[in-house]
């Protein structure tokens, strides 16, 4: 572009400095108002109990890693003398506990309930997924009976809030001893996510060409080779972006977590809030449990954001 | 290597019926195609003849064999989409050699097919391209590669050139029809382009609302059109229509045309007074003081070696195609001479062709 194309001020393409001031201030201000949040958790996960819970807050303070060694290990206190008598601490964080008159007494529940968390989250986001592309290729492509009336009866599971059938919810999984299991969790969440995968990825199947397949018909492969070599590969970037949408769901939600597991298939969204210290909330930990809880999402999305941004305006464009 | 033959196709989609009772037959080898305006059903028959639809009613023999209910997979018929339908994930080479990995061949086989398929359509170069990268016209080619790799005993092409522009249109009409004859394969090709269809095509099967109006080659189509729909789609601009009634005998030389006579092809049909078109091609036009039609010049379009002039009759606006060193004034009256060997008659109300010594033929044989 030349100077003077430059110069001309007024172009309908490319936005005036002063409004580009404006965005860029306001993408920073927004960014720094959602990060500051979690950036706090970041650190309260380093501080003492007494700096967590310190008036005025303390921006600055003496980093420790307590809170995660509170969140990993079940300490009992001891007194000085038996403590003394002891042999030296072997690790680290042995003597961090003692420092406190405590001895570790094993290894917390927080592993188990983050691995329990990792497969129902994944597992069922997987699984509606799966069930959500086969469901939304056949409402795209075939003729089905009544297609629309049974996509809205599909829509309309999500029309309330899953927690309001949580009753019958809870009666039917006992009765099918579903109840604090992981299978029984992750067919909930498929459930509820299964509904969203298939109106999500509809549009996105929708947008691609039917010819695609034809072409691979016409030239010998099955539908069912058509979808998995033709189709599959373009819709990637909607299957990523719906699979976010789901994870994000099944890893967070909480209701459900409270009240169907307890033991074996806790997840971390009902373990997080009852880690507790010595009278009372022991926050270092639970910000550290947190900061870990954060992070597969984070991972996750990071990993597949280039799907996402093109996932979410996919289909805007005609091309 | 197929002969393909249609029985009485019928499609219908809930209340509409886009293919009404086709009837043709192909021989091996023919380039075949099929001409009408949007809509007319001609996709809709290719891609029945393909198996990407089923029809309502009918047959499809390929061979002698009936395949209507067979899947498309096992027709071994090669289809080229008028988008392309490149698969955006995969290399040009990878498109080209996708339907041979279905085949379960060799990859060494795969290279060498592809590689020999890209000879045959000089995108060696490309190979390794992806799709996104290339021009209109070198996509085609790729989705003709595609089409070829497998040696199908048929190509289907739904209108392989509407999404290129002009210049490369005329370059890959050539193109095709020179890889038709060096390959040798029957070829159906669907287009509403009728030069497209003129230029390439053995025979042409001219559609309209889901009935075939007349199947020919390109000179009897244009020459002896077996409908009104025929005469007026093709050729451009389309043939003039003159109504007037009048009764016909048959051995007649001559009509009456209102006021006048006017020598015609001799009549091989009778018929009772009734409303009648007389169809003349533009470029059977020519001015004389003498002529029983006459008119006032509305206006000319000059085109190089011709010019269309178009005159205002009693009978409605004529277009003729005239040596373009003619001078012609607008506003000056002029008569019209027709070239009686050449005139057509239609029926005005069914609108088929009137028989005629050069109008022999009737429609559907």
């Amino acid at each position: 572009m030349s100077a003077i194309a430059k110069s001309n001020a007024h172009s309908i393409v490319e936005a005036s400095p002063r409004a580009k001031a404006i965005a860029g201030t306001i993408v920073i201000l927004y960014a720094v108002i959602s990060i500051l949040p979690l950036l706090w958790i970041v650190a309260t996960a380093f501080k003492s109990q007494s700096d967590a819970i310190a008036y005025p807050p303390k921006v600055f303070f003496q980093p420790t890693l307590e809170g995660y060694v509170n969140l990993f290990t079940m300490r009992t206190r001891q007194t000085p003398d038996f403590i003394a008598k002891l042999p030296p601490p072997t690790t680290w964080y042995d003597k961090l506990v003692r420092q406190h008159d405590m001895v570790i007494a094993g290894p917390s529940k927080v592993v188990p309930r983050f691995i329990n968390s990792l497969i129902i989250g994944f597992g069922s986001t997987f699984l509606a997924v799966f069930l959500g592309t086969l469901a939304a290729y056949a409402f795209s492509r075939f003729r089905i009976p009544l297609a629309d009336d049974l996509l809205f009866f599909i829509l309309s599971t999500r029309m309330m809030p899953p927690v309001a059938v949580a009753i019958p919810i809870y009666l039917m999984y006992r009765q099918l001893n579903l109840t604090d299991t992981r299978l029984g969790m992750i067919l909930l969440y498929t459930a509820v996510n299964v509904s969203l995968a298939v109106w999500l990825l509809k549009g996105f199947i929708d947008e691609i060409p039917r010819e695609y397949e034809e072409a691979a018909l016409v030239d010998g492969y099955t539908r069912l080779q058509a979808l998995r070599k033709v189709v599959l590969p373009q819709a990637v970037t909607g299957i990523a972006a719906t699979a976010i949408f789901c994870l994000i769901f099944s890893w967070n939600e909480y209701a459900f977590a409270v009240l169907l597991t307890s033991g074996e298939a806790q997840t971390m969204p009902p373990f997080i809030p009852f880690i507790i210290g010595e009278g009372g909330q022991d926050w270092p930990a639970v910000a550290a449990a947190t900061t870990l809880f954060v992070m597969p999402i984070v991972l996750f999305t990071v990993l597949l954001r280039k799907h996402l941004l093109r996932g979410i305006t996919f289909g805007a464009v005609r091309k | 290597m197929v002969d393909i033959r249609v029985e009485n196709l019928r499609k219908s989609f809930d209340q509409f019926t886009a293919v009404q009772g086709s009837n043709f037959r192909i021989p091996d080898g023919t380039f075949f195609a099929m001409l009408g305006p949007s809509g007319c059903g001609k996709t809709t028959t290719l891609r029945m003849i393909a198996g990407l639809e089923l029809p309502t009613e009918g047959r499809i023999l390929l061979d002698g064999e009936d395949v209507t209910f067979h899947r498309a997979a096992a027709r071994d018929i090669a289809f080229v989409f008028q988008l392309f339908a490149l698969y955006p994930h995969m290399n040009v080479a990878q498109n080209i050699g996708f339907p041979l990995k279905c085949a379960s061949m060799s990859r060494r086989e795969i290279r060498e097919r592809v590689a020999e398929t890209a000879r045959l359509l000089r995108i060696e170069h490309l190979l390794s391209s992806r799709t996104s990268k290339l021009s209109g016209g070198d996509r085609q080619r790729v989705a003709l590669g595609r089409a070829i790799v497998r040696r199908p005993k048929a190509f289907l092409m739904d209108e392989p050139l509407g999404a290129l522009d002009a210049e490369f249109r005329h370059l890959m009409c050539s193109e095709l029809r020179d890889l038709h004859d060096r390959i040798n394969a029957t070829t159906i090709y669907v287009t509403h382009d009728q030069i497209e269809a003129m230029s390439m095509a053995d025979t042409i099967a001219i559609m309209n609302r889901g009935r075939i109006e007349q199947i020919g080659s390109p000179q009897e189509i244009y020459d002896r059109p077996a409908s009104l729909f025929v005469a007026d789609f093709i050729g451009s601009p389309p043939m003039n229509f003159l109504k007037f009634d009048a009764g016909l005998k048959s051995g007649d030389q001559a009509i009456d045309f209102h006021a006048t006579r006017i020598a015609v092809p001799e009549i091989h049909e009778a018929r009772a007074t009734g409303p009648l078109v007389l169809g003349v091609r533009p470029e059977h036009i020519g001015f004389a003081e003498d002529a029983p039609v006459r008119g006032r010049v509305f206006g000319a379009e000059y085109l190089g070696t011709t010019q269309i002039v178009t005159v205002d009759t009693p009978y409605g606006r004529v277009a003729a195609r005239l040596p373009s060193h003619l001078k012609v004034a607008i506003g000056e009256a002029v008569g019209l001479n027709f070239r009686c060997e050449r005139l057509a008659l239609f029926d005005a109300v069914s609108g088929a062709a009137i028989r005629t010594a050069s109008f022999g033929a009737t429609a559907h044989d």
